[in-house]
């Protein structure tokens, strides 16, 4: 077995980084911007009318669920986007000639996302707290379930990215399962609420664990045990993780394109 | 002269035995077009080969399955002894492939794509070659610029040093010259020609076949998929009917002897053209006997086999044109 040349690794993370970087107003500010408008809009038409969790207002708990709402959508967007994008342009080659292993490929791209994702949520939380004040129960929590999170749906851009062979399959993806996954996930609101045939099916959405999770870590409280829904991740992103491992081995769609 | 490129070329007697590229039985089928069948050979060590062949014989395949960007259905691939799948990463670091479209990465610039194309290959502070290829390639002045910016030709001389970043021993060219002005086209085999002087194996495909009769030292044909020819440049001109010969008449010729009526390939006017056999015929033989016809001659002249000529006839014979 070949072990792991870090050098390789390091240089295609640092590439993928400052990819992102270099267009810093459409990677992280604008996501930030929308995520602060969905807070405003039903922070103010909802705030006083629902209250989701005792002694939390509906304004501050909207705020984790919008932040990872934003965080997994650009942890999904970056990885897509730019295997997308090298396929198309053709790109794609200077990744392919070196002797990369599927490992390698994978952590690098996988690091870029999940780097993204911490940087748009950063960013999300630094201009809501002037908005309305939130606690923070658990760091450790709040952190380990948006690394899990950027690092599932990293990894599920990196199958659409390599499945897909143009950019409105990409869109198609995002549209057709991502924002509604994410949408029916209790970002805006707990499951509980849900009438019982909604909520058993929300409790089979695993991006609802994702929000669950993180939840947890700001306020100490959760539809489902914070552990379960740990559990839940671990098991996604451990499916998500063979799966493109498998794909990057194969090189479907990537290599004999 | 002093040594530009210090290429780690492998010498010495225990791996002189080994080619440089070694194909074994490859095959390679899309759904009903054979694109490579059964094709075997070897480039040494050191050669300046060239790969020839018509749009779609199979060139490109060919060069991506040694890149390992395709699998092939069946026979074995080898880079220096590494097969290509099983010891890819051996196989990959020994070679350098300019790929034929002018592809880049939109976001960075020229030293940021080739710092980047170095990593890739686990070679890290790598900017002395790196200001070294810039400045053998005259890409010093647009280190800085970004990729977008570049012309086609500056791109494609990025291409080229993004393929020797990490030096490898292999260098493969796909068309490298395909659509480059005359100055580039110049420059650019100057600086391949001194990799080659270097040790380096250089595998060139190119349509542009006078390029490859004067660069290589060896050619392969290859059209349907099929290896129809593989032979020195000196061998392969003179294969078979090797040149013709062009008799002008003081008058319209309307005879010619029987005997060389199917060796015609054009008769206009007061001119014809026979293909003359290199190793059987006599010129003088032939002027007598065109003179018993009563053919009264003005000039005459024997018209060498150019790679073209070679190339136009045997890729024509296999699809069954005269």
């Amino acid at each position: 077995m070949n072990a792991i040349n870090w050098v390789a690794c390091r240089t295609l993370l640092g590439k993928e980084v400052t990819r992102w970087r270099k267009v810093w107003m459409q990677t992280v500010l604008a996501p930030v911007i929308t995520a602060l408008l969905y807070l405003l809009v039903f922070g103010h038409v909802l705030e006083g009318r629902v209250e989701v969790f005792p002694g939390v207002s509906y304004t501050a708990f909207l705020i984790p669920g919008l932040l990872m709402m934003t965080v997994i959508q650009n942890a999904f967007a970056n990885t897509s986007s730019s295997l997308i994008q090298s396929k198309v342009m053709g790109s794609i080659v200077f990744v392919l000639l070196p002797p990369f292993s599927a490992l390698e490929l994978f952590l690098a791209y996988i690091g870029a996302a999940v780097l993204r994702g911490l940087a748009v949520g950063v960013g999300v939380f630094l201009l809501a707290i002037f908005y309305v004040q939130v606690p923070i129960e658990n760091i450790f929590v709040v952190l380990i379930f948006a690394i899990l999170g950027s690092y599932a749906m990293g990894a599920l851009g990196l199958i659409a990215g390599m499945w897909a062979e143009k950019f409105d399959q990409i869109a198609a993806f995002q549209s057709f399962l991502i924002v509604p996954l994410t949408f029916l996930s209790g970002v805006f609101y707990s499951i509980k609420s849900l009438p019982e045939f909604w909520y058993q099916l929300s409790k089979a959405n695993p991006f609802f664990y994702m929000i669950d999770g993180f939840r947890y870590g700001f306020f100490g409280q959760s539809d489902q045990p914070v552990m379960l829904s740990l559990a839940a991740m671990l098991l996604a992103v451990t499916i998500l993780t063979i799966i493109c491992v498998r794909m990057l081995q194969s090189g479907y769609k990537l290599r004999d394109a | 002269m002093a040594r530009l490129f210090f290429f780690p070329v492998v010498t010495g007697s225990i791996l002189t035995e080994i080619n440089a590229i070694s194909l074994s039985g490859v095959s390679k089928r899309y759904g009903d077009l054979q694109a490579l069948n059964n094709v075997s050979f070897d480039i040494r060590k050191g050669e300046f080969f060239g790969l020839l062949g018509p749009n779609g014989a199979g060139k490109s395949t060919l060069i991506s399955a040694l890149a390992g960007l395709l699998k092939v259905d069946s026979g074995q691939l080898s880079i220096l002894g590494a097969d290509v799948e099983k010891e890819y990463r051996q196989a990959r670091q020994h070679l350098g492939v300019v790929p034929q479209e002018i592809v880049m990465d939109p976001f960075f610039t020229v030293r940021e794509t080739l710092q980047f194309q170095s990593g890739y290959f686990g070679i890290r502070n790598n900017d002395d070659w790196i200001n070294e290829l810039l400045d053998q390639l005259n890409l010093s002045e647009k280190a800085d610029t970004n990729m977008r910016k570049l012309s086609g030709g500056m791109k494609r001389r990025v291409l080229i040093a993004q393929a020797l970043v990490h030096k490898p021993q292999v260098l493969v060219l796909d068309e490298p010259t395909a659509g480059v002005d005359v100055e580039l086209r110049q420059s650019m085999w100057r600086f391949v020609r001194r990799l080659h002087r270097e040790g380096h194996t250089i595998v060139l495909t190119t349509h542009y076949l006078e390029e490859a009769e004067e660069l290589c030292d060896r050619i392969a044909i290859i059209n349907k998929g099929e290896l129809l020819a593989l032979e020195t440049k000196q061998d392969l001109l003179a294969r078979g009917l090797g040149s013709k010969l062009l008799v002008r008449a003081t008058h319209d010729i309307d005879t010619i002897p029987r005997e060389y009526q199917d060796r015609v390939t054009r008769l206009e006017g007061n001119e014809v053209e026979l293909i003359l056999h290199r190793d059987s015929d006599s010129v003088m033989e032939i002027l007598d006997r065109l003179r018993a016809a009563s053919m009264k001659i003005d000039f005459v002249s024997v018209l060498s086999d150019s790679l073209e000529d070679v190339f136009v006839r045997m890729t024509s014979e296999q699809e069954g044109v005269q």
